[in-house]
């Protein structure tokens, strides 16, 4: 049996998914786009597959979200839907609902939240409003783990029995839209029932504008006008146009139950409650300064305290096991090169990426803090107006704060984004921005003893403002001209701030890690060995020791073959374009390998200028993403629009840092 | 007078929902619809977007859809 679990967003949707399913659940794609679509087995049912929708508030079919979810439920054809409402903001919520009931499939109302309501003084009449509606109501609070033992047994009885919603018409009879959508089913009855979907769902959809219905089903001119004559009619019944018509139709009838049902309490504790905090927080004066304290506060937290201990932990331990194999298997007398692609392949490489994992983890713990909260909605509604300048909505700007940290997890994070092109135009924003590990490369280089104290700190300034500056003009640049799409409306709720669920939390770090460490150990794996052995070998294809002759590695030999094209941005050596390309692991790289590269000699003596090191840094901040973000980035965009980005970045990154050098050299 | 020209903290009732396409139909969706009352919780620190209150929840609409929705004081 497969059941579908559909509501608007913040109804705790999300809780109600996981305590329907405990820790069982299967994280992957809807075919064809990028919208999370998880599904788990029913606790105690067996052989019965919850699928979680995306969060939507109608089934018109515009955004993804939306798209997904309509089709999940017309052409999957689950044996039963689960509408989660929130009782505490019941109108609109029902909203959905009346377009599902017109589906005609099984369905059982989850009305969440019902604890709310109850502590506040409301009452809900279950019976009466089971009634109205036409299908079960079983009252929940998912967040407390209340009632949903008897949904279950209530939607696995449902469905099996296949009971169908009784009550679809929902408009006031001998209204014009009753009259309008009733010629509209008696006119479509043979070609809707060939497509096998409700004849009131698609009349429905074709009375309101916008959906592909008409041809969908195949109606010829004739039925077209026909259709079109009663739909004028009914606009000019009502006074309002088709799209006005169906929607005030609707809410009166909502209204209608929501009248005869529920008595709302005078003002909830909870949204007392977050007025308080709105006070505070989205301040007129205070909410931007406040803002960037706990963004700064979740970045030392992250990347300074927690994050970095468990990663230095977690390559110390890597550090001192590999040490301990090494010399296990050289006092064994094994194969120099298998030692070493332990010691340098395995643990230097892919240590270093897996170290990764402590500093993602921990961001999505904050991330899903603020998001379960309601804190992020708040930071969109803020971050809105300047946003929206570059092409993107407020959405975006928590993704790229991410990225000072790390790639990785600000791409990862840009699922919550509503809109399919803000999605594309923040991933590849990102790079743009100095993450940890350039940081880490921009230390090392300008300290290395050309630059006194406040050179160095204006060369560092630079690089970032110069990065974020780039990754602005690249998403105007993409916004403009190369990515369309259709805009999606900055219509959003402000939910009640709420304490977030420890389950959902938890989950959510699990499946992230999950992911990240999949990828490590696959196409991260496979990258990493690839440069160790570029770095190992000898063009003869013979391992680098002591005593071998040849003891140029195969990537010095790149590096030299490609050197070339590095001479007019002023690193023509050999092996500062051989840092570079092992940086191609993971940006910390470029600094061990020239540590490595030059024979100890410092940079300064590699480099020989000070406008050759400018150039690097520059190059350095905007060529191609290590190969986790790519990776990361692969999962989200598909192969070519990431090889597109990853090229497009080094022709910038090449042509900045040739104006870099050739300013730097007039002084 | 429209949605956003509406004076903070202000009950007002929509009269009329304009615009067009998926930006409109979404408004609609989202219950605000000709007869509702809208109340005007606030601006955003930068002046845009709004915060409003309908039917028991907040949403926050940018000024350029505000603009489209015809209002009248309570």
């Amino acid at each position: 049996m497969k059941l579908a679990l559909v509501g608007n967003q913040n109804c705790g949707k999300t809780t109600l998914f996981n305590q329907l399913t405990g820790s069982n659940q299967h994280v992957g794609n809807f075919p064809g786009v990028t919208v999370d679509s998880k599904s788990g087995e029913v606790r105690g049912k067996k052989d019965c597959v919850v699928v979680d929708t995306p969060g939507i508030y109608s089934l018109r079919p515009y955004t993804e979200e939306e798209i997904v979810t309509r089709n999940f439920i017309l052409h999957d054809h689950p044996d039963g839907i689960i509408n989660i409402v929130d009782a505490t903001t019941i109108e609109r919520n029902l909203y959905l609902t009346t377009q599902l009931m017109s589906l005609d499939v099984p369905m059982v109302i989850a009305l969440n939240m019902m604890d709310e309501v109850r502590n506040n003084g409301g009452t809900i009449d279950i019976q009466k409003m089971s009634e109205m509606l036409g299908c079960p109501v079983v009252p929940i609070s998912a967040s407390k783990n209340e009632g949903v033992e008897e949904l279950i047994e209530t939607v696995v009885n449902t469905a099996s029995k296949k009971i169908k919603p009784t009550v679809t018409d929902i408009c006031e009879q001998d209204s014009p839209v009753h009259r309008c959508i009733h010629s509209a089913i008696h006119l479509i009855s043979d070609h809707s029932e060939k497509l096998g979907i409700s004849g009131r769902f698609c009349a429905m959809n074709l009375i309101i504008s916008g959906t592909d219905f008409a041809d969908k089903l195949g109606l010829d001119k004739n039925e077209k006008e026909l259709l079109e004559h009663s739909i004028v009619e009914m606009e000019h019944d009502t006074k309002l146009d088709r799209d006005a018509a169906v929607a005030s139709m609707t809410y009166d009838f909502i209204e209608k139950v929501s009248a005869a049902c529920v008595v709302k309490p005078k003002e909830s504790k909870e949204h007392k409650r977050s007025e308080q905090i709105d006070k505070v927080l989205t301040n007129k004066w205070g909410a931007l300064p406040l803002f960037m304290l706990i963004m700064v506060a979740i970045y030392i937290l992250t990347f300074e305290v927690f994050g970095k201990v468990l990663g230095d932990l977690i390559t110390l331990g890597l550090d001192s096991l590999g040490a301990v194999i090494v010399k296990g298997l050289t006092n064994f007398g094994t194969n120099a090169a298998v030692v070493d692609l332990i010691e340098k392949g395995l643990v230097g490489g892919l240590g270093a990426v897996v170290s990764l994992l402590p500093y993602i983890v921990i961001m999505f713990l904050f991330l899903s803090l603020l998001e379960d909260s309601g804190y992020m909605a708040r930071v969109a509604f803020l971050m809105d107006k300047p946003l929206r300048k570059i092409g993107l909505s407020g959405r975006s700007f928590v993704p790229i704060i991410v990225g000072f940290g790390c790639s990785v997890p600000a791409i990862m994070s840009t699922r919550t984004l509503a809109s399919e092109k803000d999605r594309k135009i923040t991933i590849a924003l990102i790079p743009f921005i100095s993450c940890s590990a350039k940081a880490v490369v921009y230390s090392t280089i300008v300290t290395c003893g050309a630059f006194n104290w406040w050179q160095q700190a204006l060369i560092i300034i630079c690089l970032y403002l110069g990065g974020v500056l780039l990754g602005i003009v690249t998403a105007v640049i993409l916004g403009k001209v190369f990515i369309k799409g259709n805009p999606v409306p900055f219509v959003m709720e402000l939910p009640n701030y709420r304490m977030p669920s420890l389950k959902s939390v938890g989950l959510l770090m699990w499946e992230k890690a999950k992911d990240f460490l999949t990828r490590a150990f696959t196409v991260i794996f496979l990258a990493t060995l690839i440069v160790w052995f570029l770095q190992a070998y000898n063009n003869r294809l013979i391992f680098i020791t002591a005593g071998v002759e040849n003891n140029v590695s195969i990537l010095e030999h790149i590096g030299n073959l490609i050197a070339p094209l590095f001479k007019p941005i002023g690193l023509g050596d050999g092996r500062i374009v051989s840092a570079l390309i092992a940086g191609f692991t993971a940006k910390e790289a470029v600094v061990s390998t020239i540590g490595m590269l030059s024979g100890g000699q410092g940079f300064l003596v590699l480099f020989k200028t000070i406008p050759a090191i400018l150039s690097f840094l520059t190059f350095v901040l905007l060529y191609t993403p290590c190969v986790a973000t790519i990776s990361t980035m692969k999962k989200e965009l598909g192969l070519g629009k990431t090889l597109l980005i990853v090229l497009y970045q080094c022709v910038v990154a090449w042509l900045m840092a040739c104006v870099v050098f050739n300013i730097a050299r007039l002084f | 007078m429209t949605l956003a020209d509406a004076k903070v903290a202000s009950d007002v009732v929509i009269k009329k929902v304009g615009g067009k396409g998926i930006l409109r139909c979404r408004l609609l969706d989202m219950g605000l619809i000709p007869n509702t009352k809208v109340h005007v919780v606030k601006f955003a620190a930068m002046g845009d977007p709004i915060e409003i209150r309908l039917r028991g929840y907040e949403l926050t609409i940018r000024k350029d859809e505000a603009k489209n929705i015809e209002v009248e004081s309570v």
